[in-house]
């Protein structure tokens, strides 16, 4: 069977700051300069230049995409992981047709349907019926095809009565369940999903992660999942593309590929045993409201470290600065292991004052012992307002190891499936007849 | 639901276009339906929800006529080929007045567009022209008053003589689908043009002003001087204006040449529009 998608270096080159033109004046300018590009708006610069693998062959062109190939063949799943920025979107504009590419070329053989983002094309003033029909043809679907399929749309969405009322009067959940049953009913066979599944509750997630696993095996369409949730990568590709700096970095199984991201990923040269420190550096992770000082992961008698007994405690520091005064913001630990599997979230919201007041503080969260696995672990760190913002995205910033005596009690070191290995107690007694 | 896959039924190959004209013009017709629903989408966006909406497009054409009769009948002495003045402005107005709309909003189809451009993959041909389709319905809407103004001069009036109703009447929306395709040529070209250059949105309303001047719109035909007679040719939209009220008034000047000169002009500036439109198009969401 020939593969559904085939892709040959394919490459897409971005121009820097003046993209085209965008005002007649700059034309102009430009062209009296007599080739002198030296001054584009948007610039390389010091702080932010362009890494040397990507740099292209005229002056501010970078590679949002370098000589990617791969293939892949009918009802499988494919997940894309990567850094933001890495490319992974661009290559999904690419296969979508909503760019062009710089070279190379790509064949798909079957019909698309890219969900970029989820209701696009939605008119907030017709109903959800009409919407269902504008948005199916949007994405390429028939009259007659979105007529067949309307009822099941309607009750994946959950929708009901609402089914004549304009859009602009849902809840944002509505909107966002409406939107992806219509694309989830498409029936294409191939599927561009990017990202969409962060948005709505989880149990609506979890929704769709099922009907996309249905779709690719009961049906044998081809699904392409670029997504920063490595659980969901984890649980439902088969197979898994790395991008890193607009280079196809790893292909292979899903484990391998999220593992290799999760340890690369880390920022080696800072990293002493178990903190990492910024202190007012420049590139530390901040925005207007907060600036990262560092994060530290510390044993029992307070010495940062990067292996921990299973049994004991884990202590996780966040030291941080509070730029402008700022209200309701709460800092999110999520424990990932290595190959990406959530182990938990936790969450300060509870302890913190309501009002963050500016100056320098220090949140810590206490991992008991006895909770862990014997396994890699890595602290991805987020800074948000529930309900309203992002102040910082989430990132992942250390890894460490638990070894020693698991929590099981066995002695040798064997393997212990699950992402968390709570001390349990058992009992076990002579049964009483 | 396990079903077996049918054979794909094609092949979409992905590559750096070359060539002046790469239009697939049997995906474009496979998204017929989208057609239809975005005109639909305009229609409810427009009509349902406001009650002014309608009432607007019905005053709209009266407000011109009644400015343009002050100004150019009652100051100026404009002369109207002796049909009464409010009639002849009304009439022009049903060719002008979609034509500039088709412009104003078609023109910036990927300034207004950016954002579902950039999220989904269609052919954006389909929004021009589902513009061009939907604006006919407030040509409809115009219809009324102009209606209203001729059945009271042809019945009530001593012009009533003046307006005979002819088999040219049948002939009309030959002048509107010029009108139609002109439009649609004129807003490829702006759409492309504004696409890269934001600042051109300004200047093309100010071509859709000075063009109106240089259309008979407030003047007829036969009242240029001869040494001014080359507008008539080298204005394509003359021509359909003019047709027009030929067909619904029955008065007008037109030879065969002006008419043959401004069907190729129209189809010229098509032609052109849609290679612009799709080479603008490949890379367009890079830059808006």
């Amino acid at each position: 069977m020939k593969p559904v998608v085939e892709v040959e270096n394919l490459s897409k080159l971005y121009r820097l700051g003046a993209i085209g033109a965008s005002s007649v004046r700059e034309s102009l300018e430009k062209l009296f300069r007599r080739g002198g590009n030296g001054t584009a708006p948007k610039a390389a610069t010091k702080e932010n230049p362009i890494a040397d693998d990507r740099v292209g062959p005229e002056p501010n062109t970078f590679w949002g995409l370098k000589d990617v190939s791969f293939t892949v063949n009918p009802g499988e799943i494919i997940g894309v992981v990567g850094r933001n920025g890495a490319g992974k979107s661009t290559l999904l504009k690419i296969l979508s047709r909503i760019t062009e590419p710089t070279s190379g070329r790509a064949i798909l053989r079957g019909r698309v349907v890219s969900l970029l983002e989820v209701g696009t094309g939605f008119h907030p003033e017709l109903t959800g019926r009409e919407n269902i029909f504008l948005n199916g043809a949007i994405l390429g679907m028939k009259r007659a095809e979105i007529a067949a399929k309307f009822d099941e749309i309607v009750e994946f969405a959950e929708v009901g009565k609402f089914i004549d009322t304009p859009v602009k009067r849902y809840s944002s959940g509505m909107f966002v369940r409406l939107a992806f049953a219509v694309a989830a009913h498409l029936e294409p066979e191939i599927l561009l999903i990017d990202e969409v599944l962060a948005v709505g509750d989880a149990g609506f997630q979890k929704k769709c992660l099922g009907k996309m696993g249905e779709v690719a095996s009961q049906q044998g369409r081809t699904v392409f999942f670029v997504s920063h949730n490595m659980g969901a990568v984890r649980s439902l590709c088969e197979h898994a593309l790395l991008i890193d700096g607009g280079r196809l970095v790893k292909t292979g199984h899903p484990g391998d590929v999220i593992s290799h991201y999760l340890s690369a990923s880390m920022p080696k040269d800072s990293e002493i045993e178990g903190q990492i420190w910024w202190n007012g550096d420049k590139d530390a992770p901040r925005c207007d409201d907060v600036a990262l000082r560092g994060i530290r992961l510390l044993n029992p008698e307070g010495v940062p470290q990067s292996t921990f007994e299973a049994d004991k405690p884990i202590t996780i520091e966040i030291h941080y600065q509070i730029l402008q005064r700022l209200r309701g913001a709460r800092f999110c630990i999520t424990l990932l292991t290595q190959e990406g599997e959530y182990a938990f979230t936790a969450t300060d919201h509870l302890f913190q004052s309501e009002t963050q007041l500016p100056g320098s503080y220090k949140t810590a969260c206490l991992i008991p012992g006895g909770l862990l696995n014997r396994r890699n672990y890595v602290v991805h760190v987020q800074c948000d307002i529930p309900g309203e913002r992002y102040v910082l995205p989430g990132a992942e910033y250390l890894s460490f190891n638990v070894a020693g005596v698991g929590n099981q009690s066995s002695n040798f070191p064997e393997p212990w499936p699950g992402v968390v290995c709570p001390r349990i107690e058992w009992k076990v007694e002579p049964a009483l007849k | 639901m396990a079903e077996i896959t049918a054979p794909p039924t094609y092949e979409i190959v992905i590559q750096p276009s070359r060539g002046w004209l790469t239009i697939d013009w049997r995906e474009l017709w496979e998204y017929r339906d989208l057609l239809v629903l975005l005109v639909q989408r305009d229609f409810i966006s427009r009509y349902k929800q406001t009650l002014l909406g309608p009432l607007w497009h019905l005053l709209q054409p009266v407000m011109n006529a009644a400015v343009y009769f002050v100004i150019f009948w009652l100051i100026a002495r404009i002369p109207t080929d002796d049909v009464p003045p409010p009639l002849f402005y009304l009439c022009s107005q049903l060719a002008w007045n979609y034509f500039a709309q088709n412009v104003t909003i078609g023109g910036a189809t990927f300034i207004n567009n950016a954002h579902l451009f950039g999220k989904v993959y269609f052919p954006r041909l389909i929004v021009p022209v589902s513009v061009v389709v939907a604006n006919l319905i407030a040509v409809g809407l115009q219809l009324v008053p102009f209606i209203l103004c001729f059945a009271y001069y042809r019945f009530f009036t001593p012009h009533g003589a003046t307006l005979p109703l002819t088999w040219w009447l049948l002939l009309a929306p030959l002048p509107l689908f010029q009108t139609a395709l002109l439009s649609l040529g004129v807003s490829l070209w702006m759409s492309a043009s504004t696409a890269k250059y934001r600042d051109l949105v300004h200047l093309n309303q100010y071509l859709i002003q000075i063009w109106m001047f240089a259309t008979p719109v407030v003047w007829p035909l036969s009242k240029i001087p001869p040494e001014w007679k080359w507008i008539a040719l080298a204005n394509p939209m003359a021509v359909p204006v003019e047709a027009l009220r030929i067909c619904l008034l029955g008065r007008g000047t037109l030879g065969a040449t002006e008419v043959i000169v401004s069907i190729l002009l129209t189809l010229a500036v098509l032609a052109t529009g849609i290679v612009a439109f799709q080479k603008v198009e490949r890379t367009v969401i890079d830059s808006v």
